[in-house]
């Protein structure tokens, strides 16, 4: 390892280090603002001046120069502050100083940096320069007179995101960051909000909005998608104002997707804040909590438990679901279900339902089949991490599924289960590339599972993996990518039915049978409502979405920013989402609503607070006391032998990237997004016809 | 100083013959002048042998840097993991004043066709691109047609003069930007990239042309060197002072009798080359006020130093200015200097590429404070803050665009400080005058 002298003290370093690198590990701070870890060097800011000797008697650029052996680097002196204090002066000649109006203001890099390496007056006399402000779409708000042109979102986008809808015009002082005043075409686009070290780029639907001293901040995790991104939710008294990505390299790395940054807009519309009960003219009518209570308590102790039914929904934590699954066997019902959409997967063993890799594992992958999933709108992130894989090795990617524009070379194999099961009779020439490959990886989507011969392609996939040797003792490549946050959770506690109980198709049918008479829908907004007509509906949940609207009670309960809750993500990986603001109005925490209706329907769940629910939870479930671990799992046989319907070909649940939940769909945000992206670019159609039958 | 010792060059020792054009730039023309004769020979020198005869030469870049040809190209490595290796023309003369290469290639293009093939041997190339300047319509098809004919001859292509080597020379035309002068924002845009300034290192020679190893050369240093082949290190060597051997295009402009370009021995001393080839100084060497004698990019120097100052790049470093691309821009005592080097500050902002800070922001921020010395709209005081903006642009940045744009401006203030200020004194004065005129 090369040894080096930083301002005079040795340290050893690792060969292949940047200087910049080299001072940050000795704990030397280095100024910076085009250098950033996650992207190409670019070396063009100019504040990461030092000296080194043996070099030329100027100082360098130390995000670019490499470590060397016997190098002497020093931060500290005259010529090195001269050389920032340079810097930083051409920096703010062209500069707005209107911090006091800037959004970036308190968390701006030229801010901070200017503190240590600013004039405090200014020698440039001439007018400053003028930049027209350009339009990137519904999420960047930008000033550009304030750019510094580190071209940072530049490199964002068009290395990360995969799109290069951003790039630097003109030349010298004329040059200007611009996307051709088109929305940037990205997933990912917001996180270069982040990036942007002066407010340039800030965000649009934040403008103005508050200061960041004035927030509250809390860690926590998000549920747009399966992934579990982390996130810090950034609040204001009981608002949720703005949520930012949390590093984890394991997950999300420190990206978060646009749907996830900005839906929270969602969370103060059409919000169910108070108990309703469908009055004797059929009208919904605002109730308090114990006359609500008590009606359904009324309802599930005069109906057979083999009449009642229970769902949980896309969105729900552990906590609740855990509640809900004792209360339904403590009344005995066994019809519970959490595969709303249908999908043909089943408890054990754990690996036919959990993305085994791992997120991270995808970048020892050396070959990946897609099948039945859109992976950038159902998972960004993931999409993310297979380009930077594919990036760094040139892996080949097969699709099988929907056609979609990547950000990656796809070989697309065909639409359906006849292709796929060409793959798996080794009939294709993408499985030799699968069998070849060291680490081969198979990614099962929803399009592909959630459909009446589910079990049939799971068990066609779970053959391929064998057959191409995608299970092994240090590699499982066998990944299955939920689209719901709360499924791999629900799956975990065996929120599925017992013994003789029904699935969601079955309940449905029930419903529309007479067969069952209540039906108690957790968060369930994405079953056909129309099924539910005879039945007796409770909806317990956030938003007035579909569930509310068919409902005979209605139970307001906690989003995700509203509670301490558990969520598994598509890996497994057990997470807390933590409280940063209250639930609106009378709605109340879903396991405590849970808590008080099972003492009413008598039958009393053994816990009074959530330490002593989530006791039990992990006694039963041990699992789920590893917090930010993600277990792999237990392999063997699982799927069906079947044919699959060769006439259907796979289709991504997601129709719209911006509209998949109840929240997402609240979201002003995300309606603009959908117009000025989706429908900008002749996507939408489908999109916005999908979304009218949800509607 | 050399100078009593100093003779003229013999026209038995030029290199460029057809240099004026009186003679036909075709291949059966050039070959009557000496081009393409036993080249086969030449390439047989091999690699090695090819790098020694150009070191020995003393044969140093003649685009601006002075950079020993023979030594760069003894950095091209010689196992390439599998990759080939570029050859890369700069024939992106852009240097304001400079005006060599455009005669070469229009007058005598076989030199640089026959010159990229032995150089590509030299560094074990397998193609050369050559990247002209993009307002160079004419000499670009001169080009392709010289290099058609070669091509036809067997002289370039598969098995190049039946030597066995295969060697192709593609042109390419740029868009007309100086930055693509500076050899890694020449890569980039003949990669189909905005012409940008890369990072170095790593350096051409070990990633450049599509991360190939690549070397970047002048169009002259390159067209000499089949003379130098042919001649002998020797011959070239016995040129010019210690260090700054051969013989030199020299472009000379502005207030001379006859503007002209010349091949001469490096270390001419500046006003023998005024003197013989441009008939003097307009109105006499008296009436001589300062030179800049490498291109816009150096500093200028005043009369009193241009005296007995050798043409050649220490004797120009010795007095703080380059020999540059020796593009000689005289000017006599009707210039206004000061609104000069503000012409030029304007030429440096205009085309600084934006990439880094200091040039960016600094090349603007110098030309408006100039524009304004020269219309004496300044404090005294801004002329140290122009002194020292500049040296906060020179060294700083990627390339070397910003010392270019310093530099001229830190001569002006060097040489004509005085100048400047009694400018300002002078409009202060007028401006009090009015005032009390009007009062």
């Amino acid at each position: 390892m090369p040894t080096v002298k930083i301002n005079g003290v040795e340290h050893e370093v690792e060969a292949g280090m940047t200087v910049l690198q080299a001072c940050e590990q000795a704990g030397v701070e280095i100024p910076r603002f085009c250098y950033h870890e996650r992207l190409s060097i670019a070396g063009n800011c100019r504040m990461c001046l030092v000296e080194v000797k043996p070099g030329p008697p100027k100082p360098q650029a130390s995000c670019a120069l490499p470590v060397q052996d016997g190098q002497e680097i020093v931060t500290d002196s005259d010529m090195v502050h001269k050389a920032r204090k340079g810097v930083m002066e051409f920096l703010l000649i062209n500069h707005p100083l209107d911090c006091p109006i800037c959004d970036q203001g308190g968390e701006c890099d030229l801010q901070d940096q200017a503190m240590a390496y600013g004039f405090s007056g200014s020698r440039f006399e001439e007018n400053k320069r003028a930049v027209a402000d350009k339009y990137m779409g519904p999420l960047i708000k930008t000033i550009m007179t304030r750019c510094i042109h580190c071209t940072r979102c530049v490199r964002f986008v068009a290395e990360v995101a995969g799109v290069e809808d951003i790039g630097l015009l003109n030349r010298g002082e004329a040059a200007e960051i611009s996307s051709l005043e088109q929305a940037v075409d990205s997933e990912l686009s917001a996180n270069v909000i982040d990036l942007c070290p002066v407010g340039a780029l800030t965000s649009k639907p934040y403008a103005f909005e508050a200061r960041p001293w004035e927030l509250k901040k809390t860690e926590s995790i998000d549920v747009m998608d399966a992934v579990g991104s982390n996130i810090r939710v950034d609040a204001r008294g009981n608002e949720v104002l703005r949520v930012l990505p949390r590093l984890n390299e394991d997950v999300n790395e420190e990206w978060i997707s646009d749907k996830t940054r900005y839906a929270c807009d969602g969370l103060v519309r059409q919000r169910l804040d108070r108990p309703y009960v469908r009055g004797a003219d059929g009208k919904l009518h605002p109730a308090d909590w114990s006359t609500a209570l008590q009606t359904v308590a009324d309802k599930l102790k005069a109906t057979e438990a083999s009449k009642i039914a229970a769902i949980a929904g896309d969105l729900v934590d552990a906590e609740s679901v855990f509640a809900l699954r004792a209360l339904m066997q403590r009344l005995g019902v066994a019809n519970i279900d959490c595969r709303q959409d249908g999908a043909r997967i089943e408890a054990e063993p754990r690996a036919q339902y959990l993305f085994n890799s791992g997120i991270a594992g995808i970048e020892r992958a050396d070959a990946i089949l897609i099948v039945g999933a859109n992976l950038r709108w159902e998972a960004p992130l993931i999409n993310a991490r297979i380009r930077k894989r594919w990036l760094e090795s040139g892996l080949k990617v097969g699709l099988i599924g929907p056609q979609v524009k990547s950000t990656y070379d796809v070989e697309y194999l065909g639409a359906g289960p006849e292709t796929l099961q060409q793959v798996v009779d080794g009939a294709h020439g993408f499985a030799e590339t699968l069998k070849q490959a060291e680490r081969p990886l198979i990614i099962v989507g929803m399009g592909a599972l959630a459909r009446p011969d589910g079990a049939e392609a799971l068990g066609a996939v779970r053959r391929l993996a064998e057959a191409v040797g995608a299970v092994g003792d240090d590699w499982n490549g066998f990944n299955v990518l939920h689209t719901a946050a709360g499924r791999v959770g629900a799956m975990e506690l065996g929120f599925l039915p017992g013994e003789g109980g029904r699935s969601v198709p079955e309940i449905l049918d029930g419903a529309r049978a007479g067969e069952i008479e209540v039906v108690y829908l957790h968060g369930a907004d994405e079953v056909d409502m129309s099924a539910l007509e005879k039945a007796f509906v409770i909806y317990q949940g956030h938003h007035g979405d579909k569930g509310a609207h068919a409902a005979d009670v209605i139970l307001p309960g906690a989003a995700y920013t509203e509670k301490n809750a558990t969520y598994l993500n598509t890996e497994g990986r057990v997470q807390l989402a933590r409280r940063a603001v209250f639930p609106p109005g009378e709605a109340r925490e879903d396991w405590a609503i849970l808590r008080a209706l099972s003492e009413r329907a008598g039958a009393t769940l053994p816990f009074d607070s959530l330490e002593a629910l989530r006791r039990q939870m992990r006694e039963q479930h041990p699992r789920l006391t590893r917090l930010d671990e993600a277990e792999p799992g237990e392999w063997g046989a699982f799927g069906a032998d079947g044919a699959m319907d060769a006439s259907r070909a796979f289709v991504s649940p997601v129709e719209n990237f911006y509209m998949t939940d109840p929240i997402s769909r609240c979201s002003q945000t995300m309606a603009a997004c959908t117009q000025e992206i989706l429908l900008a670019r002749g996507e939408g159609q489908r999109a916005i016809e999908g979304g009218a039958a949800h509607g | 100083m050399a100078s009593a010792s100093w003779t003229p060059l013999k026209d038995a020792d030029r290199i460029f013959t057809n240099l004026y054009g009186y003679d036909s730039w075709r291949l059966e023309a050039a070959k009557k002048r000496g081009d393409w004769q036993g080249t086969k020979d030449l390439i047989a020198l091999g690699r090695e042998k090819i790098v020694e005869i150009v070191k020995g030469s003393g044969l140093r870049g003649r685009g601006g840097a002075g950079f020993p040809t023979g030594m760069k190209w003894s950095f091209m490595p010689k196992d390439t993991g599998g990759r080939p290796s570029y050859l890369i023309v700069n024939a992106d003369e852009s240097e304001p004043g400079t005006c060599k290469d455009r005669e070469i290639m229009r007058n005598d293009p076989h030199k640089l066709v026959e010159g990229c093939l032995l150089a590509g041997v030299g560094i074990g190339a397998s193609a050369a691109y050559i990247y002209i300047r993009g307002e160079y319509r004419a000499e670009y098809r001169v080009m392709e047609a010289a290099i058609q004919e070669a091509y036809d001859a067997g002289l370039l292509g598969k098995n190049a003069c039946g030597s066995g080597y295969d060697f192709d020379v593609i042109m390419h035309h740029g868009a007309g930007a100086y930055i693509c002068g500076e050899e890694t924002a020449l890569l980039e845009s003949l990669e189909g990239k905005k012409g940008q300034p890369r990072l170095k290192p790593p350096f051409p020679a070990m990633a450049g042309l599509w991360g190939c190893p690549s070397t970047v050369n002048n169009v002259e240093s390159i067209a000499v060197t089949p003379t130098i082949l042919r001649r002998g290190s020797d011959w070239f060597a016995s040129f010019g002072r210690e260090k700054n051997e051969g013989t030199k295009l020299f472009c000379v402009s502005g207030h001379v009798e006859k503007p002209c370009n010349i091949e001469e021995a490096m270390s001419i001393p500046l006003k023998e080359l005024l003197e013989r080839y441009c008939g003097g100084v307009r109105g006499g060497w008296d009436n001589l006020k300062a030179v800049i004698p490498g291109g816009s990019s150096v500093p200028l120097i005043p009369r009193s130093i241009c005296d007995d100052v050798l043409m050649d790049f220490d004797a120009l470093k010795e007095v703080k200015s380059g020999l540059g691309t020796a593009a000689v821009i005289v000017m006599d005592q009707s210039t206004d200097v000061v609104k000069a080097i503000a012409r030029l500050a304007y030429f440096y902002k205009h085309e600084s590429c934006g990439q880094c800070t200091p040039c960016r922001e600094g090349t603007g921020w110098m030309w408006r404070v100039l524009t304004r010395m020269g219309r004496g709209e300044a404090e005294i005081e801004e002329i140290d803050m122009l002194l020292d903006v500049s040296k906060q642009v020179e060294g700083h940045t990627i390339c070397a665009l910003g010392d270019a744009a310093a530099w001229p401006i830190q001569g002006l203030i060097r040489h004509f400080r005085d100048e400047i200020e009694d400018r300002i004194k002078n409009r202060t004065r007028v401006a009090v005058t009015q005032v009390a005129a009007a009062e």
